[in-house]
């Protein structure tokens, strides 16, 4: 139990999706401008990173590793070059699917999170979680709490960011600077701030 | 309409209309490869051969694309081009592959293969389409290459791994800023080229959201 709570612990803070790997970036600008859409939207990534590196994790260990195969007689099969098109083909279909089941039976959040949900089948910090699920050798456990983990980093910065921008628009900022430089430089020092997490041993 | 040149689409994507200062696309990848110039440079060539072919393959079967399916049709194309790509890398630089870890599988979801697939392509003659990304992709390279080269000049006093400034710790004089070689450094610098590029083309000024009306003084404002 204290390997899985230090590993959501590093997965929020110390290894923070978007301020310590940069990943989401393209949408954590975009739609950062209003604190209510940027937390919807931050409630979906947790949703569709939750979902997708669990089965992720099950797809590549029984189909695409080395050896994975032998189940169906192919002990020497090596898919893992298959992975990145088999994985962005899971995230656009869980997508898509999570889409049509909140459609059905919870319209008030199908609504709430409107356009952003197709949206975040782009979304890097998606597809890089898994990735980095492979390249650390995640077990199924392992990778169904880091996914929750980086969903909820995301979150929480989309939603810091957003806080700071809605108060940094009746500021006087100069001409050249205004709207896409100064918010660079706000995500600069606020991942500045993240670095202080990354002494942090558990 | 007419068409665009060959000129204007290879070319105006560097500065007039850059991905990352403009458009706002794939800037994941951007911040998280510069510290060095060697992996900037390898980003930028494997970033400008995908959106390049991949804007030549769906604007080639762009009339036979259903449009409900479009997407996973210029994502399976994409996915295909990048898994090429990261196959060639290992096999023939392994450890730069190593050092660009997930970010070449990332190329998959940078935007700007997606937008420029899906804004200019799905519209356009396949070798013109071809010309844009190359183009888009240059942009990109301009901004990855120009960020690489100042953190890793200033940060580590080198270029591509050959010593330029000799730094104070092996006995020569420069003191790196060793803040460059963080991921953050990064994101200042690309607020800066913004502010630069900006400045320099006024027509991609933003309006500011609110403005002080002209008979408050600033006294009373605050």
């Amino acid at each position: 139990m204290e390997h899985y709570i230090s590993l959501f612990v590093r997965a929020v803070f110390v290894e923070n999706m978007a301020l310590a790997f940069f990943l989401g970036m393209c949408t954590f600008i975009a739609i950062s401008k209003k604190v209510e859409t940027a937390i919807g939207l931050g409630i979906a990534v947790v949703l569709v990173l939750g979902i997708t590196m669990p089965v992720n994790n099950l797809i590549f260990s029984y189909f695409l590793k080395e050896g994975a195969l032998a189940w169906a007689g192919l002990p020497d099969a090596d898919l893992s070059f298959l992975g990145l098109l088999t994985f962005i083909g899971v995230i656009a279909a869980i997508v898509q699917i999570l889409e049509m089941t909140l459609d059905k039976y919870v319209p008030s959040l199908y609504n709430a999170l409107g356009v952003f949900l197709p949206l975040i089948t782009v979304n890097c910090a998606i597809l890089g979680g898994s990735l980095f699920m492979v390249e650390r050798d995640y077990n199924l456990a392992e990778s169904a709490v880091y996914g929750v983990g980086a969903g909820v980093s995301w979150a929480l910065a989309i939603a810091a960011l957003a806080g700071i921008r809605e108060k940094l628009k009746y500021s006087d900022v100069p001409a050249g600077l205004q709207g896409l430089g100064i918010t660079f430089i706000t995500i600069g020092l606020m991942s500045l701030g993240f670095m202080s997490f990354s002494g942090v041993q558990l | 309409m007419s068409l665009p040149t060959y000129r204007e689409v290879l070319f105006n994507p560097v500065f007039n209309n850059n991905p990352i200062g403009l458009q706002i696309l794939g800037i994941c990848s951007a911040l998280a490869v510069t510290s060095n110039l060697k992996t900037a440079l390898v980003m930028s060539v494997c970033l400008t051969m995908v959106t390049g072919f991949s804007n030549l393959f769906v604007s080639m079967i762009r009339r036979q694309i259903p449009s409900s399916i479009r997407m996973i049709v210029q994502m399976v194309i994409i996915a295909s081009l990048v898994i090429l790509v990261d196959q060639i890398l290992k096999a023939y630089a392994f450890s730069l592959s190593k050092q660009l870890s997930v970010f070449v599988g990332l190329i998959i979801t940078n935007c700007i293969v997606m937008g420029r697939a899906e804004a200019f392509a799905m519209q356009n003659p396949p070798l013109l389409s071809f010309f844009d990304g190359i183009g888009n992709g240059l942009g990109y390279s301009a901004m990855l290459i120009a960020l690489g080269i100042i953190r890793e000049l200033f940060g580590s006093g080198k270029l591509a791994g050959y010593t330029i400034l000799p730094v104070v710790n092996d006995g020569g004089w420069y003191l790196p800023n060793g803040m460059l070689l963080l991921p953050p450094s990064a994101f200042f610098l690309i607020g800066l080229f913004i502010w630069g590029i900006r400045s320099w083309k006024t027509s991609q000024l933003e309006q500011p959201a609110f403005k002080m009306a002209p008979q408050v003084s600033n006294k009373e404002a605050y």
